[in-house]
């Protein structure tokens, strides 16, 4: 195990950036995402959710997948798809890098979607153990260990060391590039530190929450919960919720007119949005509840009914805090997984 | 508040008991102190998680529009600014006024949950409140803080306490009325070059995720279809592509609420990102006041707005950067 | 655009322009025939009235590329339907006002009352027009890159 100083975090930053794109927390306008690093940016590690989650380095918002040129009668395709250059992506919390199996149980299943295996393939990812974790933070009911996240490279922080343990080949490359700049040790600090963490992840307020009710046997039984009314029924069908959830893996394609041809490109869509997979004969799901329905339904019965039983709900919390009215996950697995009955 | 909500339960239970309303519509206990939801509740035994406190910030009224469409009569429970929204929303017949029971209740300010924590409070389990202290507990340790610290954006520039519409109300304390400068901000943006103006919402609109929080969120957004939502009006998209694709939407959403916009503030209140969405709308309502007269919308459920009615001495489009700071 | 006789680089606007059917446009046809000039980078687009006119017309134009768009009716009072061209002129007021907020140059919105007789008026507003958005230079602020790409 390494450690380097946190005030020489940046002279890391800078090293990495020589030869590789790095993609960290800055705070920009306020707020904490996911950027690329530069020399002045403002890095904060220390925000324990960033709005938007890390997929965005992988699975873009918004990504064109080709062109097409008209010309005369003529149609050319073109491939828009630049070569991927090796990227970081540091800081990645113990929720979001399992959210990353779950994208890719999706993504690099056959037929692999070669946009995102292309990113995926490029990318160096160093994930950062929580030492300070919230109320909204429900990882462990998914089996996460947020003080030992996996990852190329795992990495630890307190007041004054950021520590570093690479885990793979990759994570072992990147430690050879920066080596110069750490220093030895760090073994009882993070250990310390784990168990300071764990004792306050057992007391947080979701960390008992009952998933059992949710399984593929239960289906039918789920599915025609009165219950999913009034949990609904404050619903605005925004896209929040989906939009900062990291395992939200729905996109649609779409043609942008150019001047001489058309732009073909994907953005993420929203199971919430009304315009939700619109065929010719309308939408298969009419209501607000139908669509609310859905969005739970498949993180927790439908995705692990097909991935041996894999939730793809990873517990970050982020639709807790963030959803306007204030309807969430957790709502939905208390009223339905039946503990506020007992 | 305690005696307020206890009060509000009272009243909603003997409402729904002598079957003057069918459904009430208020404010659901979450998970913690600082989640509460708005529902609606259509009996007495409903009414055990019925919740009124320093977090319910939402606006009701939008619900009605759905809600109301229900056969019976609907009680809702609504603080001063919900009530511009609500006549509003009577104005333009999007609720019918005869099938609405409205309850005024009492609001001190509402609190925001992110301010609390922007302040270094994490994995919080209670919030109380006390006058003009908020006492946060939370794993880590309990901290004191002031509540004009952590109030809502919207809270901070109150329009004031009078409901502009009500049945009956539920107001058992003093509510002082806060001091009213809401175009404070607009016109320091106003008094920017155009390229520190331009720099300031490139900045803003480049955090915005499209998840049409501020619209659907909106009384005044009120459409059946939006444009933006309808494949075939040509600009329907959710690209994050292109900064013209937020200035796009961002523009013709404001103006399309211009008038109608009784300044709420809940678009702010619900953007994930926290992009000061109220600047723009209140630009509008800035401009409307010094061009036409002042006027806010949601005063009365009557009456025809700025951009609906012309005076034929009307300032003339040449004439509107001939004022100062613009 | 480039000129193929000197090889210089010289910036010549789009300009959009909307008028009105009974008026503006009449107004363009009269310049016309009087023999008075404007900048062939004026685009007129024909409208029933200046208040079909709505916030999206005005900022798609900027979208696909146009670096100035003026918006031209029947004066004040002579609207061919009566109110028309006075609820077009609370809307630009405060469309305009509110695009300058954002950092938009205000220099690049404009709207003119010209009638059917004023061709005179409609050649000097459009060369004024043109001319000030020249020397104001390409629209950057209010445009989309995935346009221009294509060019």
């Amino acid at each position: 195990m390494f450690k380097i100083r946190k005030e020489n975090l940046n002279d890391l930053y800078a090293k990495i950036s020589e030869s590789m794109g790095l993609y960290i927390p800055i705070k920009k306008a306020g707020e904490v995402n996911y950027h690329v690093w530069g020399e002045g940016k403002e890095v904060s590690l220390e925000t324990l959710k960033t709005v938007r989650s890390p997929k965005d380095a992988f699975f873009p918002q918004t990504e064109n997948m080709m062109k097409f040129k008209t010309e005369g009668k003529n149609i050319d395709i073109i491939d828009v798809r630049d070569e991927k250059r090796p990227f970081v992506l540091f800081g990645v919390k113990a929720c979001d890098y399992k959210a990353i199996e779950v994208l890719d149980k999706v993504f690099l299943m056959d037929p692999v979607d070669t946009y995102y295996k292309a990113r995926r393939d490029a990318i160096t990812i160093v994930t950062l153990a929580c030492s300070k974790p919230e109320e909204s933070c429900f990882c462990s009911v998914f089996g996460i260990d947020a003080t030992a996240p996996c990852g190329d490279v795992t990495a630890w922080l307190d007041e004054n060391y950021l520590y570093w343990q690479a885990n793979t080949q990759k994570g072992e490359e990147l430690t050879g590039k920066v080596s110069a700049l750490f220093e030895k040790g760090g073994e009882e600090e993070v250990k310390s530190q784990q168990e300071q963490t764990k004792t306050i992840l057992a007391k947080l307020p979701f960390a008992t929450l009952d998933l059992s009710r949710f399984k593929p046997e239960n289906l039918n039984e789920l599915f025609n919960a009165p219950e999913w009314e009034s949990l609904s029924e404050a619903c605005l069908g925004c896209g929040t919720c989906t939009f900062v959830c990291p395992t939200c893996q729905c996109f649609d394609i779409r043609d942008f007119k150019t001047r001489d041809g058309v732009l073909r490109y994907r953005c993420w869509d929203s199971c919430m949005y009304s315009d939700f997979t619109l065929m010719a004969h309308g939408n298969s799901r009419t209501t607000q509840m139908q669509r609310y329905r859905q969005r739970f339904m498949h993180k927790l019965v439908y995705y692990p009914s097909q991935n041996d039983g894999l939730y793809s709900c990873v517990g970050c919390g982020r639709c807790v805090n963030k959803c306007p009215q204030r309807l969430n996950i957790v709502k939905v697995i208390n009223t339905l997984g039946g503990k506020k009955n007992d | 508040m305690r005696d307020v909500e206890q009060k509000m339960i009272e009243r909603a239970a003997a409402l729904l008991q002598n079957g003057e309303v069918a459904r009430v519509v208020g404010w659901k206990k979450g998970e913690f102190y600082f989640d509460p939801a708005p529902a609606v509740f259509e009996t007495v035994d409903e009414l055990k998680d019925f919740v009124y406190n320093g977090f319910c910030g939402a606006n009701l009224s939008k619900y009605l529009i759905k809600v109301s469409k229900n056969e019976g009569k609907t009680a809702i429970f609504m603080k001063p600014c919900d009530s511009y929204s609500f006549n509003q929303l009577v104005k333009e017949h999007r609720v019918d006024r005869e099938k609405i029971y409205v309850i005024a209740v009492e609001c001190q300010g509402k609190l925001d949950i992110e301010k609390i924590k922007a302040n270094g409070v994490t994995a919080v389990t209670n919030v109380e409140e006390n006058g003009d202290k908020v006492t946060v507990s939370s794993l880590y340790g309990e901290t004191v803080l002031d509540k004009a610290d952590v109030m809502l954006g919207k809270c901070l520039t109150c329009k004031g306490k009078t409901h502009q519409a009500k049945d009956e109300d539920i107001i058992l304390h003093e509510m002082p009325a806060p001091a009213n400068n809401r175009f404070d901000e607009v016109a320091k943006l106003e008094a920017m070059t155009e390229d520190e103006r331009f720099a300031f919402w490139k900045e803003q609109l480049q955090k915005c995720i499209r998840c049409n929080a501020c619209r659907n969120v909106c009384p005044a957004c009120s459409c059946l279809k939006c444009v933006f939502d309808n494949p075939s009006s040509g600009v329907a998209a959710k690209a994050n592509d292109d900064r013209f694709e937020e200035q796009l939407f961002h523009v013709i959403r404001a103006f399309h609420v211009s008038g109608r916009c009784t300044d709420c503030g809940e678009c702010s209140r619900v953007c994930p990102q926290n992009i000061p969405l109220h600047l723009l709308n209140r630009k509008f309502i800035k401009d409307i006041d010094g061009f036409y007269g002042e006027y806010q919308a949601g005063e009365t459920a009557e009456g025809k707005t700025p951009l609906t009615s012309y005076k034929e001495e009307d300032l003339e489009v040449s004439d509107v950067f001939k004022g100062e700071g613009k | 655009m480039q000129d193929v006789t000197t090889g210089n680089k010289e910036f010549k606007p789009n300009i959009v322009a909307f008028c009105c059917n009974w008026c503006s446009y009449a107004g363009a046809d009269l310049a016309g025939s009087s023999r008075l000039t404007y900048p062939a980078n004026v685009k007129i687009i024909r409208v029933p009235c200046s208040c079909r006119v709505n916030p999206m017309f005005v900022l798609k134009a900027f979208q696909q590329g146009a670096d100035g768009v003026i918006l031209c009716g029947c004066h004040p009072g002579d609207c061919h339907y009566v109110t028309g061209n006075y609820y077009t002129r609370r809307r630009m007021a405060l469309l305009f006002s509110f695009l300058n907020y954002m950092g938009i140059e205000k220099e690049r919105t404009r709207v003119e009352w010209v009638s059917a007789a004023e061709g005179a008026k409609f050649s000097a507003v459009m060369n004024d027009f043109v001319k000030t958005v020249t020397e104001l230079g390409e629209n950057k602020r209010l445009t989309d890159l995935r346009v221009k790409e294509g060019k």
